[in-house]
């Protein structure tokens, strides 16, 4: 069964089509790839996905539930949690801080019980906490609670973007690029840990450039080319297609 | 960790210090002296409330004279009118203020920076001149409203300078605690995070518009109670006492102090409020020895006199309860970090 379904989505900035009749599924414990030149409108098909960009036509299904016309902050309480490709971090914050971003929206404290320290606000603070800690151990950031983000390497805040997602309880995660500015064993533990994600039952459609990354982890592969699909297939199949290979791979086809 | 202990007894022995220059102040300062003293303690209050909505949610707002003025009205007309004791009517004149807040937020809350700086100007404006247009026939016009009655707190009625110092500082002491208290929680971290980067926010799970909102209107119903205290203090107020210059100041009392941080605003207003009144003998050249004081502070420490301080969360105590789990993460390398991944997806 699909969990995602882009129907049709068309998105234009003034004169530009970013995309075009953008039509694919993701299905519920898949790795999907999203691959494309540079300009494709892979980021922008993200933005539609997560709300911050609202489609001029077309459809976006999550299970069966249209989510085109909902807020990002209902999207992500649905369980679609983003990273961010240009990191977006809360610089000035501790990491365990950040990733306490990605339990607000399971957390139920409000104004009274915020500011009267209550019970109940007490003892949601601490399984905040925990689930907090649990995701920095599980993306291997735990040394690092008390470190402010921005004093961290550009892999540990990929990173630490991961685990403020994970810590959203998504159903679904969307990865933009998370192999940016990662040296070549960062990438083997960032393969290891999607791995781990898609363990816990965790949907993934990422964007990435590193095609050694893109042919190990997805088991589909969606090809953008000029805001449209031009091919979808395993990564086999698209490496084996002709059309792919001229408008992307181009003369370096052969190192895949 | 080892340093824990030690700052907490010396976090003691500041709050001691406090409490016993609380209670002492009256008995050194003049009657006059204790005038410019509550003097600050009002703009403190005001301050820190206005420090939920710039401070803490980085929205420039520079209309707050707007919701003090609200309370501070509210209060005075029911007081006057209908004979309702003063300190009754705060909470009252808080929940007018913050519907006010509520209804003129709505449209601007999505502005940014300087946009909303312009927008919250023009709010304080029109207030004050409904005001002075006796809007309603309620406000007396630019004469105000006088003969509100002194507040009266367990029979004992609070009427000379050194009562309302316990008044006054002890709602200081108790605002700046729930202040505190909301500084570290869900709702004033969601602050925090707007102020960083309210996308990453927003895409977090984080309803921006929402807390937005709520900061405005925690504010306003702050500003409005402490404009009950004011109107009590005064037992007579007209329209100068909330015009934009009071929003300036406010507004300087916060960035001068340090935006967020609850200690660099009330210094703040010691520093913008109670120094000019020391100085007054300079009379003239008062305005800009402060004129140049700002902006030296301004160029050499632009985050303010006392910037925000990075949160620490002690896992470890907190998480006392739940010991097996962090160590087991702590101590588990990545090798078997993984099939404990799988564990966690059964």
């Amino acid at each position: 069964m699909s969990l995602l379904r882009l129907n049709n989505l068309t998105k234009t900035f003034g004169g530009l089509v970013a995309v075009a009749g953008v039509s694919f599924t993701v299905s519920e414990g898949s790795v999907v790839g999203l691959i494309g030149p540079n300009g494709a409108g892979k980021t922008t098909v993200f933005n539609l996905i997560t709300g911050n960009y609202k489609p001029d036509s077309g459809e976006i299904f999550f299970g069966d539930r249209s989510i085109k016309n909902l807020p990002t902050h209902k999207i992500v309480e649905l369980g679609i949690a983003r990273t961010f490709q240009s990191i977006r971090l809360f610089q000035e914050m501790t990491a365990i801080e950040n990733v306490l971003a990605g339990c607000h929206c399971r957390m139920r404290s409000g104004l009274f019980s915020s500011m009267f320290h209550t019970p109940g606000q007490r003892l949601e603070e601490r399984k905040a906490l925990e689930r907090a800690m649990r995701e920095l151990a599980f993306v291997g950031l735990e040394d690092e609670h008390d470190n402010q983000a921005k004093n961290l390497s550009y892999g540990n805040q990929r990173l630490l973007e991961i685990a403020r997602a994970l810590a959203t309880e998504p159903r679904f995660i969307i990865l933009d690029e998370p192999a940016g500015s990662m040296n070549d064993p960062e990438t083997a533990e960032l393969i290891r840990l999607i791995m781990a994600i898609r363990k816990r039952g965790i949907t993934i459609l990422l964007i990435e450039h590193d095609m050694g990354l893109v042919m190990k982890v997805c088991e589909k592969l969606v090809v953008l080319e000029y805001g449209a699909v031009i091919a979808e297939g395993t990564p086999a199949e698209i490496k084996a297609n002709p059309r792919v290979i001229e408008a992307y791979l181009g003369a370096d086809s052969g190192e895949i | 960790m080892s340093r824990k202990p030690f700052k907490r007894s010396y976090r003691a022995a500041g709050l001691i210090l406090a409490l016993l220059v609380f209670l002492l102040l009256p008995r050194f300062l003049s009657p006059a002296w204790l005038g410019v003293t509550n003097d600050v303690g009002l703009y403190a209050v005001l301050a820190l409330s206005l420090n939920i909505i710039l401070g803490n949610c980085g929205l420039f707002h520079m209309g707050h004279a707007a919701f003090y003025a609200v309370g501070a009205y509210t209060a005075a007309i029911l007081n006057t009118m209908y004979g309702i004791p003063i300190l009754w009517l705060m909470p009252v004149a808080g929940l007018l203020s913050a519907i006010f807040a509520l209804i003129v937020a709505r449209p601007i809350i999505h502005l940014r920076g300087d946009y909303l700086l312009v927008v919250t100007i023009g709010i304080v404006e029109i207030v004050r001149i409904a005001l002075v247009n006796d809007v309603f026939g309620l406000t007396g016009g630019s004469n105000g409203i006088f003969g509100i009655s002194r507040p009266v707190l367990f029979g004992f009625r609070i009427s000379r300078p050194q009562h309302f110092h316990y008044l006054i500082w002890g709602y200081v002491a108790i605002s700046a605690f729930l202040f505190h208290l909301l500084d570290n929680s869900r709702f004033g971290r969601a602050l925090k995070y707007i102020k960083q980067d309210e996308v990453a926010a927003e895409g977090n799970g984080i309803n921006t518009t929402h807390y937005k909102q709520a900061a405005f209107v925690l504010g306003a119903f702050w500003a409005g109670m402490t404009g009950t205290i004011f109107a009590a203090k005064m037992t007579i107020i007209s329209p100068e006492s909330f015009s934009f210059w009071e929003s300036v100041l406010l507004f300087a009392i916060v960035i001068l102090g340090g935006s967020g941080n609850i200690f660099g605003v009330l210094l703040g207003a010691f520093l913008i409020i109670g120094l000019p009144e020391a100085f007054r003998d300079f009379a003239d050249a008062r305005m800009l020895i402060f004129g140049a004081a700002m902006m030296v502070m301004m160029i050499f420490r632009p985050k303010g006199i006392l910037p925000p301080r990075m949160r620490h969360y002690n896992v470890q105590s907190l998480l006392g309860r739940f010991p097996q789990i962090i160590n087991r993460h702590i101590s588990g390398d990545t090798e078997n970090r993984q099939p404990q991944s799988a564990g966690d997806a059964s």
